[in-house]
């Protein structure tokens, strides 16, 4: 077989091959639930009813949604322009350790500490993820290697704090950190209602991030540069400080989910405040197509699903981890579809 | 006299890509011992009826058939196979293997559980020494030149046992000199009786090497004669059809120096050559031509001059000052260097951008495009808009990707992003590389309409005729050293092509 | 300072490292494999994971050790076959489709896991390879102790790396493997398949690395754990740069680095390990990968045709 490229594909091609991904995906779901014993259509409607069919179920996909709206956009902004930024678990980590630092001194002025947290934790996901990129354009270190085994070390880093100089005194020898103070928390966006204002921060930072894209200089050479550096730097634009702004702002928005997730939801540090949030973020940047609201969606969708298949699993006994596979599968399925869309299979 | 017996035949060889017809029921016979030349223009559909043979594409009409044999279509390894084997215009080396390796590279049972280095290495020694192809088999060839790895190549096919060697451009590469060396190896092959397709635009060594001469044309055999029977000028009618000669251009005014090479040396990079000492002064109101075999330095001198690479010694002077110390692509564009590169699909173009994206590329960052960092798409719009129509671009719209275009129609929108800034300098890189016969007299004449607005054009191009064509001053590049100027009609070919060849210059190096 | 020494005069202290260096090996020279031909296979991690269960699930249902082994490798080869469909012939981004085997190959041992061992609180174990003393060898003092009581694994993974380098260096097959990680068009052009070469490489490559993956649970743990392979693919991706692509280097690379895993673990009981705290020791290994990456970036010959796909019909 070879690949023919399609100089110029019908929309039909590049709407139809994604949707055709994510009924594939539908259709995985229910084999997996078959092989464990259950009802596939059964299944199905317990993961669509568990993540929204309560003003309860719906509320916790939204907040389950939030940190994976910033790792996404994370993700989304990094590989537009080529840079593979595999690292925004430990940039998350990294804003929320930030974020409990100064969380957790005593200021007395909570409307300048509540923005001075998320700065804080911005520039610290920031400065994570640019040693990585200034390792790849000054040595051509691979910088997927490099960020994902950050990762790692950036989870030591937050074990040693929260059983040592984070640790919360009152905490009964739990290892997590001191709680950030109550009148630094991220306010609910509805009062009674268990929604924070990460959310609303999140939907916005991914309008901030399609305005950039379209319309400002930067986007554009973000763009160029990750379609081709070559022409991009032939053109005069200087690719490696457009890189390094990129590194800036996906490093800082993956931090942002850290921020979120401390200063909204748990309050406090603890070794496993993200379930691989950064990881999960790839998905839902692919699933997006890299598209800033794209995101938002396709982070309400991932949501749903963990979201779904925790009260599926405890109701129908299918392990949870289905919705590991599934997104597994959905991202698969979404990159061969675009890799179909834009080519045309000839079997010789 | 009989005839020597047929070795291969293409038979009424068809293929269309969309609507352009590529090969259009293009026949051909190869005989034993002899040289066949297959002529014809950039986009004749010579490379595309290689591929046919060595089943990279299938044929959409038509057969193949060698050693009475028929071959199979859509097979790469059925030519080789049959005995025929071919000698890319690109190599197809691995830089990092030894050159045994490359050469037995495929010829052995992939399972088989040994190579055999020792048996190879005599038989590659032995096919040196018959056919005069002097090469070390256990040098790496990353660190071969140009004429040496045209060795291994031709060694590959050789040690394959091959009766048909196809050569594709086989000359573009090389010095007068190498060239005449590789025709030396043709001559011993023709009169072991292997037969050779030799693949050329230049008529003259057409003439030096062929038996009989195919020329193409637009897809199709616009005649083939016996090189004893013709001549350059008949081979030349046919190829370029009813095509008058182009009359020279009037000569420029030469006004002050606009950017100067003051002794610049640059390192070398990639097994090309940097500038070595180089002189050289562009001035307002001329065309300069550079006249060289590739790889002698030309790739440098165009990424000098882009703002690529910087002076490790020596001075570069803009309009009579020295150029900024960060001389970087932006640094050359705010200095009114307009440059048109080489390789306008992997340099000069975006081929996901819109033609709007690309036509704005180098401006984006100045008023009228964007302002505080935010781009005026409209603005960006219209001037795609004023290029297309100024520049004769046939597109569907300022909307389309730019890879939906032709390299013709690409061009002009590079010409037109270039001219538009009202440059000072104009760097123009093989402008016309593999663009037809209208887009060449247009890039042309925008050169010259740039040269007489007052621009200095700077004109790299590895076609002597073009060089000699368009150029008020001739200078010659060989092993990254630049020759002292040679007014127009100064020096004959021959003269040229000794001073190509490294003879002549005033610092050996 | 004396402790250091201690440790590194001591031979249990090398047998270690031998053993540790073991699953590095395997995996280190399946993705060595994968990148000579030209396809970076970041499905590693998933896939050690994937061999580490699978591995473990065909002894624990009564399979022999060996079969196991088998068991595998080829789980590893089926998720090679995912990545290679998709990133061979279909020329799919290397880097995403290779996190997505990883992340698959992860949920799908964990969901089997689950499914198969849905009551268990603490993991079931198996009777692991034991250690096997190689007659006279083992007698050599401090070398046999050190290098001849292992188990058979881990003469596997060292005789492995032997046959890799041979086929690789000697063999018209790694003749092949090679050139299409260099040139994939110089290849093609001498009647070779590119895409048959890189798929078979990238299928034996992951059935490699999921043999590293088994080690774990067949020779070294003997339980199955979800975090269990713990970044050692990452790891293994480094070592391939540290080692300059050359299975040789990288053995020694992964003995090298297993040294220093060995080494941290007895520091830690030493004085020194009372100052810092054990994630130091921890993330050494971590740390280490990245400084080998940044000393080898500037030397390595990176395989010229690495990452970038190859499709004859693109003109």
């Amino acid at each position: 077989m070879r690949l023919e490229p399609i100089a110029n594909p019908s929309a039909a091609r590049r709407y139809g091959f994604p949707a055709l991904a994510l009924a594939a995906t539908v259709l995985v779901a229910s084999i997996l639930s078959w092989i464990a014993g259950a009802d596939p259509l059964a299944t199905l409607g317990l993961i669509v009813t568990g993540a929204t069919g309560s003003r309860l179920a719906i509320l916790e996909t939204l907040n389950r949604a939030t940190p994976l709206i910033f790792t996404g956009l994370a993700v989304a902004v990094a590989f537009r322009a080529k840079l593979w930024n595999i690292g925004a678990e430990a940039q998350l980590y990294a804003g929320a350790v930030m974020t409990v630092v100064i969380g957790t001194s005593a200021w007395g002025m909570a409307w300048l500490q509540l923005p001075a947290m998320a700065l804080a934790a911005v520039a610290a996901g920031a400065l994570v993820l640019l040693g990585p990129v200034i390792l790849k354009t000054r040595f051509g270190v691979d910088e997927v290697v490099t960020t994902l085994l950050f990762n790692f070390i950036m989870l030591l880093f937050v074990s040693w704090l929260v059983e040592g100089p984070m640790k919360d005194p009152a905490g009964m020898g739990w290892p997590k950190s001191t709680p950030v103070d109550r009148d630094l928390r991220l306010p609910r966006m509805v009062e009674g209602l268990r929604l924070h204002w990460g959310f609303g921060l999140a939907v916005l930072a991914a309008l901030l991030i399609w305005l950039m894209q379209a319309r400002s200089v930067l986007g554009f050479e973000m763009r160029a540069v990750g379609q081709n550096a070559r022409a991009a730097r032939f053109s005069g634009i200087a690719v490696t400080s457009v890189l390094l702004k990129t590194a800036l702002i996906s490093g800082g928005l993956a931090a942002l989910a850290g921020f979120s997730e401390v200063a909204g939801l748990k309050g406090h540090l603890t070794r496993d405040l993200s379930p691989g949030f950064g990881y999960t973020g790839i998905i839902v940047a692919m699933l997006a197509l890299l598209h800033p609201i794209g995101v938002v969606v396709a982070a309400l969708f991932v949501a749903g699903i963990f979201v779904g298949s925790d009260s599926m699993s405890r109701a129908a006994g299918v392990p949870t981890y289905i919705a590991d596979m599934l997104l597994a599968v959905s991202l698969l399925f979404m990159v061969l579809a675009l890799g179909l869309a834009r080519y045309r299979v000839a079997w010789t | 006299m009989t005839l020597a017996p047929e070795v291969l035949r293409l038979d009424q060889i068809t293929k269309r890509f969309g609507a352009l017809v590529a090969n259009d029921a293009i026949s051909l016979v190869l005989r034993a011992g002899e040289v066949v030349a297959l002529l014809g223009e950039n986009g004749a559909g010579k490379t595309t009826l290689m591929n046919i043979l060595f089943g990279q594409y299938v044929a959409d009409q038509g057969s193949i058939t060698a050693f009475g044999q028929p071959l199979p279509p859509g097979n790469p390894g059925a030519a080789l196979a049959a005995g025929i084997g071919m000698v890319h215009q690109h190599f197809t080396l691995a830089d990092h293997l030894s050159v045994l390796d490359n050469i037995m590279l495929g010829t052995r049972p992939l399972w088989s559980w040994r190579l055999n280095r020792r048996a190879a290495h005599d038989k590659v020694r032995a096919l040196a020494h018959d056919f005069g192809l002097a090469v070390d088999p256990d040098a790496r060839v990353g660190g071969l030149g140009v004429g040496q790895r045209q060795r291994v190549e031709i060694l590959k096919a050789l040690y394959r046992d091959a009766r048909v060697l196809i050569l594709d451009e086989p000359t573009a590469v090389l010095t007068p000199q190498e060239a005449d060396a590789l025709f030396t190896t043709l001559r011993r092959m023709v009169a072991r009786g292997l037969s050779v397709i030799f693949i050329s635009h230049k008529l003259h060594e057409v003439m030096a090497i062929a038996d009989r001469c195919v020329v193409l044309r637009h897809g199709r055999v616009a005649g083939e004669v016996a090189t004893r029977a013709t001549s350059p000028a008949a081979l030349a009618a046919l190829m370029v059809g009813a095509e008058v000669l182009r009359p020279a251009p009037p000569p420029g005014t030469a006004g002050l120096s606009r950017m100067r090479l003051n002794g610049v040396t640059t390192p070398d990079a990639e097994g090309a050559p940097g500038l070595k000492a180089a002189m050289l002064d562009l001035c307002a109101g001329q065309i300069t031509g550079i006249a060289g075999v590739s790889g002698n330095g030309q790739a440098a001198l165009s990424d000098l001059v882009s703002g690529l690479i910087r002076p490790a010694l020596g001075r570069l002077d803009i309009a009579g000052n020295p150029a900024p110390a960060r001389w970087t692509p932006a640094a050359a564009l705010a200095a009114g260097v307009g440059r048109i590169p080489e390789d306008r699909h992997k340099a000069g173009t975006i081929a996901d951008f819109t033609l709007t994206e690309n036509a704005v590329l180098e401006t984006c960052r100045d008023a009228p495009f964007s302002r505080a960092g935010w781009i005026n798409w409209r603005a960006a719009r219209a001037h795609a808009t004023a290029i297309i129509a100024k520049y004769d671009v046939r597109c569907p719209g300022p909307d389309t990707r730019i890879r939906l275009l032709s390299g013709g129609n690409m061009q002009k929108l590079i010409l037109g992003r270039v001219l538009e800034t009202a440059p000072v300098v104009v760097l123009a890189n093989q402008p016309v590389r593999g663009l037809d016969i209208g887009a060449i007299s247009y890039v042309h004449s925008q050169l010259i309409a740039a040269r007489d607005r007052g621009a200095a054009v700077l004109l790299i191009s590895e076609d002597l005729d073009e060089v000699m064509h368009l150029s008020d001053v001739i200078h010659v590049m060989s092993e990254g050293r630049i020759s002292a100027p040679i007014p127009r009609g100064g020096a004959t070919v021959a003269e040229l092509g000794l001073r190509m060849a490294g003879e002549g210059f005033a610092h050996a190096a | 300072m004396m402790a250091l020494v201690d440790i590194l005069i001591s031979a249990s202290f090398w047998a270690a490292a031998i053993r540790i260096a073991s699953p590095l090996i395997f995996a280190t020279l399946g993705e060595l494999i994968c990148e000579r031909a030209g396809v970076l296979n970041l499905g590693i991690e998933g896939i050690m994971v994937m061999g580490a269960f699978t591995g473990w699930f065909a002894v624990y249902q009564g399979m022999p050790l060996w079969g196991g082994v088998a068991v595998a490798f080829g789980s590893g080869m089926l998720f090679g076959l995912l990545h290679a469909t998709l990133t061979v012939p279909f020329g799919l981004s290397q880097h995403v489709v290779g996190l997505g085997v990883t992340l698959l190959a992860t949920a799908t041992a964990s969901f089997a896991y689950r499914l198969a061992l849905p009551q268990v609180t603490s993991p079931p174990r198996i009777d692991p390879f034991q250690p096997f003393a190689v007659p006279v060898l083992s007698d050599i003092p401090f070398l046999g102790p050190a290098l001849f009581t292992q188990t058979a694994l881990t003469y596997a993974a060292f005789g492995m790396a032997v046959v890799v380098g041979l086929v690789l260096y000697r063999t018209p097959l790694g003749l092949a493997v090679r050139a299409v990680g260099e040139n994939p068009a110089a290849a093609a052009a001498q009647g070779l398949s590119v895409t048959g070469l890189r798929m078979g490489a990238v299928m034996f490559g992951s059935g490699l690395m999921a043999v590293g993956g088994a080690f774990l649970t067949l020779s070294a743990f003997s339980s199955f754990f979800f975090d269990m392979v713990n970044g050692r693919g990452w790891i293994c991706i480094a070592l391939v740069v540290f080692g300059a692509w050359r299975p040789g280097k990288a053995v020694l690379g992964a003995v090298l680095f297993a040294a220093f895993d060995a080494g941290q673990v007895r520091l830690q009981q030493t004085e020194i390990g009372a100052i810092l705290p054990y994630q130091v020791f921890l993330a050494l290994p971590f740390v280490l990968s990245i400084i080998a990456l940044i000393v080898m970036s500037r030397r390595a010959e990176v395989p010229a045709a690495l990452m970038v796909p190859y499709n004859k019909g693109e003109r």
